[in-house]
């Protein structure tokens, strides 16, 4: 092996990141783009591959650790990294058009999106836990100036809460990574090795109870504030609503996901120290509670991506729902679920993005029969919205289908609370959507054509997941279910 | 009770304690240059604290995240803040909202409950600067009341920056800093974030004509 598609896969999107910001305004940049993308994606399908043959393995000394578990989410995340900036071109070529952005603004954006994805996947490959941290604050520091790239004062208001609000959270998850080490140098000594996950599964069970209970309450809250668990979510509908299409895209799709990861990483260590399964009990208590608060908002919501925010927002509480009652089915529950939502709601949020700009708002009253205007990007909010309900035979269908069975079996006081808060974002979302695709229509065309290819590529793989489950993947799945304990 | 404490220990006490009156004084201070000021004083003594754990356990990569500490903290993000200042003519914003002798109760109240936080975590600790960790807790949790009750976008910012003092007080009090590459990592997140800030500061100023942020309250659910 003489390439090593780990570096490879790293170096892409930060040589690029850079090379974009010279690149300034020159007609190749957004091909720049979309080619680094692609390359991202190739150079972790390749690493994929090469880590189902050979089994897990370190890069650069132990810093860096690739196993089954994380080498999922990396391949998930470069590939709607890839879907995300082919969708961008037209998409912010007509924003162009109506004079919401301007050249130097789109340089910053495609710059930033890039390094983006570099801080992303370091966090998910890194071995070393205070990495992970520094990682997670640098992926919301290259977004800040993303959410606001309008500069209206209500993107700026977006932006600076998102700041504030995630920069505190991330804050007590830093003292929880401190607390972490603490109790892991009683252990493994002063060695430097003590931050690294892999030596800290090999002595979970040696690590204090109490230090790691107080600690996991501090990692869960503060990395719980980015998966916009309750009552920590004020930044995500707003960040989602008033920031670029691709970005809502890719928060929702990706960011919360690579925070729901460093919670399940410091979960395996907790449960390791703490026998009652008080991180397990804590995740499905916060899981419960944002799953419900959010359901109950998405009724009062007026702005279409506004309300896909807090789908979001529920769709995380019932992944950590998932993975706080753990065991293998959960876990594999919890997994599947995570896939299905990132496919999925990216896709809605490129559709939302295409039919905002065709009416020129964002205000679902005044959305009015997508299906006249443009049948496919009607037909492609309609399944998306389909999709992320839960309908069959959609992927999201079979994961919630087991985590609702796991549920009934194993912790039924959960289920009416579960039923409820699924039942009302389904009347919420449906009674929307709906009018929004099939009432009378009243829009003018838009400048530039659509790329509707993502829409349907991710809505796709979700049906195709929905209806057969490859083998290899099926394996994948398990064994990091397996991993998680 | 006649076990004597060693003078370091003392030292570093002494310093920890400054720390939290310093957290206090920054509660307090409605002016924004005295607050950066201030600010800066709480950067010194923590670089000066991490020093004196670094000299006692002879520990070389102290003597590194001391120098980063003075530099980052103490000079470098004070004189960023000074220059925004400046440039912002955000000079003579004056806090008139906030109720310094309630927010002071409700610091003591804070101080009480991390000390008790602390407690169980600094008697398992063999570090000399254990008894540090509570103070170190207080900190966080002064400057996160800070940015609470604060109006106006710098001082949010202070109070930001004053947690990460608080944090990385933690971190040398329980185990003496944690790994090199994860202190640089910090140092380099903390620095980007007050440059971006910075672009973000001209950015809310243009839009709003004012770094006050109850202008921002359109984003609520209603």
């Amino acid at each position: 092996m003489n390439v090593d598609f780990f570096i490879l896969m790293l170096a892409i999107p930060l040589v690029s990141g850079a090379l974009l910001i010279f690149a300034g305004e020159r007609d190749w940049a957004p091909h720049l783009n979309i080619i680094a993308s692609a390359g991202t994606f190739l150079a972790s399908v390749l690493l994929t591959m090469e880590i189902i043959d050979h089994g897990a393995r370190f890069a650069l000394g132990e810093q860096f650790f690739i196993d089954s578990m994380n080498v999922f989410f990396v391949t998930l995340t470069t590939f709607v990294g890839l879907t995300t900036s082919i969708f961008f071109g037209p998409y912010m070529r007509n924003e162009e058009a109506h004079g919401r952005l301007t050249k130097p603004r789109l340089r910053l954006y495609k710059s930033m999106f890039q390094l983006f994805m570099f801080t992303m996947l370091i966090a998910l490959t890194t071995n070393n836990l205070g990495l992970l941290w520094v990682a997670m604050e640098a992926a919301t520091l290259t977004t800040v100036l993303l959410v606001s790239l309008y500069r209206t004062s209500a993107s700026q208001e977006a932006a600076w809460k998102y700041f504030i609000l995630c920069g505190v959270g991330i804050a007590q998850a830093l003292f929880g990574t401190i607390l972490l080490y603490f109790a892991a140098e009683r252990v493994l000594g002063e060695t430097g090795n003590a931050l690294l996950w892999t030596h800290l599964v090999d002595v979970k069970g040696q690590l204090n109870p109490t230090i790691m209970a107080i600690s996991f309450i501090f990692l869960l809250v503060g990395y719980g504030t980015k998966v916009g668990l309750a009552p920590l979510h004020n930044w995500l509908p707003d960040a989602h609503a008033e920031g670029p299409t691709p970005v809502s895209a890719v928060l929702s799709g990706l960011l919360l996901n690579v925070a729901l990861y460093a919670i399940l990483r410091c979960k395996v260590l907790a449960d390791g120290a703490i026998p009652t399964g008080f991180a397990g009990n804590l995740m499905m208590g916060f899981g419960l509670l944002t799953l419900v608060v959010a359901a109950f908002f998405l009724a009062r919501q007026k702005d279409v991506k506004r309300m896909f925010a807090y789908s979001s927002i529920e769709h995380m509480g019932l992944i950590t729902f998932a993975f706080g009652m753990g065991g293998a089915t959960a876990n594999f529950a919890g997994l599947l679920h995570m896939t299905m939502h990132s496919l999925t709601k990216s896709a809605i949020f490129f559709a939302v993005g295409h039919a905002a700009q065709k009416c020129g708002t964002q205000i679902m009253e005044d959305i009015r029969g997508l299906i006249k205007i443009n049948p496919v990007i009607g037909w492609g909010l309609m399944l998306g919205t389909l999709a992320i309900l839960g309908m069959p035979p959609f992927g999201v269908f079979a994961s919630e289908f087991m985590i609702l069975t796991h549920a009934i079996k194993y912790f039924p006081w959960a289920t009416p609370f579960l039923l409820i808060a699924l039942g009302v974002a389904f009347a919420a979302i449906f009674g929307k959507v709906q009018p929004m695709v099939f009432d009378e229509a009243h829009a003018k065309p838009l400048p530039h054509a659509p790329a509707i290819t993502p829409v349907f590529l991710h809505l796709g793989i979700v049906l195709m997941i929905g209806l057969y489950m490859p083998p290899y993947l099926v394996r994948w799945f398990q064994e990091a279910a397996k991993m998680m304990g | 009770m006649s076990t004597a404490i060693p003078l370091s220990a003392q030292l570093i006490n002494l310093f920890a304690s400054v720390i939290l009156l310093l957290s206090f004084a920054m509660l307090a201070q409605r002016r924004i240059l005295p607050l950066i000021n201030l600010f800066a004083l709480q950067g010194l003594t923590l670089a000066l604290s991490t020093l004196v754990v670094a000299f006692t356990t002879n520990q070389t990569h102290l003597y590194w995240s001391a120098g980063l500490t003075l530099l980052l903290k103490a000079m470098l993000l004070p004189w960023i803040l000074h220059r925004l200042v400046r440039q912002l003519w955000a000079k003579w914003d004056v806090e008139s909202l906030i109720n310094v002798p309630t927010t002071m109760l409700v610091g003591i109240v804070l101080v009480i409950i991390s000390f008790n936080v602390a407690l169980p975590i600094s008697e398992l600790s063999s570090t000399v600067s254990r008894g540090t960790l509570g103070i170190a807790l207080a900190t966080v949790l002064l400057a996160f009341l800070m940015m609470i009750t604060r109006t106006k976008a710098i001082p949010q910012v202070v109070g930001f920056l004053a947690m990460e003092n608080g944090l990385f007080l933690a971190a040398t009090s329980a185990t003496y800093g944690m790994p090199m590459v994860v202190e640089l990592g910090i140092a380099l997140d903390v620095l980007v974030g007050a440059i971006i800030l910075g672009v973000f500061f001209f950015q809310i100023r243009d839009q709003f004509d004012s770094l006050d942020i109850r202008h921002m309250e359109r984003l609520k659910e209603r």
